[in-house]
């Protein structure tokens, strides 16, 4: 966060309750960049909507502030701070035409016909339904909601637009493509888009960095890659990508590195991110796709030997179920390719890893 | 796959299942069994409309254009009148001579004060003069008849009378329809208003529209906002709410009624309170009610749950995101209110409007009990030519009128708005 110095968004110390006696949103810190495309991640339950929420206007922070391109807002109604939002189920106006629910904004302005009529085509254009602004919501598919929900929230030219989950309700085909139309509409108008999702693959794919939230905390802040490949604690690493947990107790430090007795009694190296130190538990992630079979002596620092539970092919990969460590969940994915390993039910194997793929976490 | 030589079917362009039958054929036998299905279920519903709804309704149009009394009683004086009269003097002997027959043979049968009752209808005074003749002609009087008839009662004489017998005459007529919009014929069979102290029935239907349609408005201006809170109050507050708004239907619609009188009469709570304070003196108390005032409250009362409840229905698959889209698009919250929730509650206020209106229009307890002169609706006039005055001819005309006025209503709905949008629940 220390890299935004001239943030368009900003929640200092925003803490929010509705009962009374237990935070929904636990002293939240966020800085959001001009033009940034940033994900709300987290189950739900985790406080994400709300966030969205506090800054749309419709939830009022219980304690801190919101500040808008400079600007306090904690005390400017939704309909003042000029921010673009798309809902979960599109919140389309059911008795208006595409073309009157886009130009709505624009008419509560008092904008003229003619001004508005050009935008309201310019934007459905954009969104590829210039052909359709006389039809009524209803008579339309999903996925065009969605792009009139869309355009309805551009069309005043917001700087900031909020999306709540404005995926969820379309099929998977659809969703991936949206995706893609969405981070393009984000890179020509250069907007600020705040998106709230609980689908990783969404977040992984659209965003410039990513919040990941659970139980009213951000439990970690920054880009995708990082999110995955280094994840910095064990609900992060849980819930982003798939991951094979090993637990166990610390035996040694060195540097960067750390000796793990796992419960099995098996040593494993790990790299040190965030244990407790000597004797510390602690929780080990590793990626099925980081794992090598049969990787032969000395190859890795880590080869412990596994039983083949389980064999399912998945088309660009082989999945694999084994047991390692006494856990009988730990997944191996083998890329599908010339000369890959054949793994059969029932099979005594050895796998390897790099310390470097395996991180020790927080227990 | 099966080669089609053996039992290739004719190629006619006609689709078969693989037996050769047509495909539309056997669609049709497959079908027919769940049609059978679905009209054992219907049937029974069906007939029991039938019987108890439509087949009421079709006798009572019926009867506001069958008119069998005069042409039952004294036929072949009709008869001779219409062949030999040339409406403008006094008849031959020869229709006196008739008619004095057939009296006298409907006098002895008890059955002559049919036929008074029925030309009464179109004059006043015509039953009297038919039951003096006829006594008269039995017992008394000797023929010649014209002038034994014109005798016993000078109007006999007059070609007015014999007109009115004429035009009452045939066996279907308009004459309840026409009584009913204040209008009759005259002896010459013209269309005319009635003497002005006898117009009557076009201000009742005006005046039944009118209250209607102000009951309408008052029940929507009340009901709206309690159908708001409603839909948007939390599950135990709503539902508290919800019960108060279905009690008025668990309670007796009398019991209901005589509150009210207790209420808003004169000496009544209301009224009691109001002197109480020192809005009124105790020789100024308000009339509230045996008038239109308490008609108009009584029915906005009991006709309030079929207001809230369509719109409440409505309100509640409003999604609330809606209002908060408008919001954040940059409607302020009235805006927002006027341009997106209102219309979507169209079609609930629309059924209510209508339910209501239909229902108002045809309200009879209420406006009895508490509508006194000023507070009564067509319906009570209905019910009185119905039970009192028994000419069921003009009761019918007029629940006809009610009826087509109704039907009109609708068809103009349907027209500006369409049925189809209206949402009961």
């Amino acid at each position: 966060m220390a890299d935004i110095t001239d943030p368009f968004v900003r929640f200092m110390d925003v803490q929010k309750s509705y009962d009374g006696e237990t935070l929904v949103v636990k002293n939240l810190q966020l800085d959001i960049a001009k033009g940034e495309f940033l994900t709300l991640l987290g189950p739900s339950g985790s406080g994400k909507t709300t966030c969205l929420m506090m800054l749309a206007g419709f939830e009022s922070p219980t304690h801190g502030e919101i500040i808008l391109d400079g600007v306090p807002i904690s005390n400017v109604p939704p309909h003042k701070r000029g921010i673009g939002m798309v809902f979960q189920n599109y919140a389309l106006f059911p008795h208006m035409s595409v073309a009157e629910n886009v130009g709505y904004p624009l008419k509560v302005r008092g904008m003229g016909r003619d001004e508005m009529h050009r935008r309201v085509r310019r934007v459905l254009d954009m969104v590829e339904l210039g052909h359709l602004g006389g039809r009524r919501p209803a008579q339309l598919s999903g996925g065009q909601q969605q792009r009139v929900a869309l355009a309805r929230a551009l069309v005043f030219e917001p700087a900031l637009v909020l999306l709540d989950e404005p995926l969820g309700a379309l099929d998977k085909n659809l969703r991936e493509q949206m995706q893609y139309e969405l981070k393009h509409i984000h890179e020509t108008l250069g907007v600020t888009m705040v998106y709230v999702t609980h689908d990783q693959t969404e977040a992984l794919t659209m965003s410039d960095r990513i919040a990941v939230f659970d139980d009213g905390i951000i439990q970690q802040l920054a880009a995708p890659s990082t999110l995955y490949e280094e994840p910095g604690n064990s609900f992060v690493a849980q819930f982003i990508g798939e991951n094979n947990r090993l637990l166990g107790t610390v035996e040694a430090v060195d540097g960067q590195e750390c000796r793990v007795r796992a419960d099995s009694g098996d040593v494993i190296h790990a790299l040190d991110v965030r244990t407790t130190g000597v004797g510390g538990r602690t929780e080990l992630s590793l990626r099925p796709e980081r794992v090598s079979i049969n990787p032969g002596a000395g190859t890795t620092p880590n080869i412990l030997p596994a039983e083949v539970l389980e064999v399912i092919y998945v088309g660009d990969h082989i999945r694999s179920r084994m047991k390692v460590c006494g856990h009988d969940d730990f997944i191996v994915k083998v890329p599908n390719w010339a000369g890959h390993v054949h793994l059969r039910q029932g099979e005594q194997v050895e796998i390897g890893w790099f310390a470097s793929d395996c991180r020790a976490l927080d227990a | 796959m099966a080669t089609a030589e053996s039992a290739a079917p004719p190629d006619d362009g006609i689709l078969r299942t693989n037996d050769g039958v047509p495909l539309k054929t056997t669609l049709r036998r497959v079908n027919r069994r769940q049609k059978m299905v679905a009209l054992g279920l219907v049937l029974p519903l069906f007939l029991f409309i039938l019987v108890t709804f439509l087949a009421p309704i079709g006798m009572m149009l019926f009867r506001a254009v069958d008119n069998p009394v005069i042409q039952e009683q004294i036929p072949r004086t009709v008869a001779l009148l219409n062949e030999t009269w040339d409406g403008e003097s006094v008849p031959d002997d020869a229709v006196f001579d008739v008619l004095a027959e057939e009296m006298i043979q409907q006098y002895k049968v008890r059955e002559i004060a049919k036929v008074g009752t029925r030309l009464n209808y179109e004059q006043g005074g015509l039953r009297s003069l038919i039951t003096k003749t006829a006594r008269n002609i039995a017992h008394r009087a000797e023929p010649p008849w014209k002038d034994a008839f014109i005798a016993i009662d000078e109007r006999w004489g007059q070609p007015e009378t014999w007109g009115i017998i004429q035009n009452a005459a045939p066996r279907y007529t308009l004459s309840f329809f026409l009584a009913a919009l204040d209008l009759r014929y005259d002896w010459q069979g013209n269309i005319v208003e009635q003497p002005e102290y006898e117009q009557i029935y076009v201000k009742m239907f005006v005046r039944t529209m009118w209250i209607s349609g102000l009951v309408t408005v008052l029940c929507v201006a009340l009901g709206f906002p309690v159908a708001y809170l409603l839909a948007t109050l939390p599950m135990r507050q709503s539902n508290i709410l919800m019960i108060l708004v279905l009690l008025p239907f668990w309670t007796s619609l009398l019991v209901r009624t005589t509150s009210w009188i207790v209420l808003l009469q004169t000496e009544g709570v209301l009224n009691d309170i109001m002197v109480w304070i020192g809005i009124l003196s105790d020789e100024g108390r308000v009339q509230m009610i045996y008038n239109q005032l308490g008609t108009i409250i009584a029915m906005t009362h009991i006709l309030l749950p079929f207001m809230v409840l369509p719109i409440y229905s409505v309100m509640k698959t409003i999604s609330p995101s809606h209002m908060r889209a408008a919001r954040s698009l940059g409607a302020t919250p009235p805006r927002a209110f006027w341009d997106v929730y209102v219309p979507q509650t169209l079609p609930g206020i629309g059924a209510g409007s209508i339910l209501v209106f239909i229902l108002s229009v045809g309200y009879y307890i209420t406006p009895a009990l508490v509508g006194g002169r000023t507070g009564q609706l067509i319906s009570n006039f209905i019910a009185y030519h119905m039970q009192k005055s028994l000419n069921w001819g003009l009761a019918a005309a007029l629940g006809a009128l009610l009826l087509l006025g109704v039907l009109v209503l609708y068809w103009l709905y349907n027209r500006l708005i369409g049925v189809d949008k209206m949402k009961f629940g």
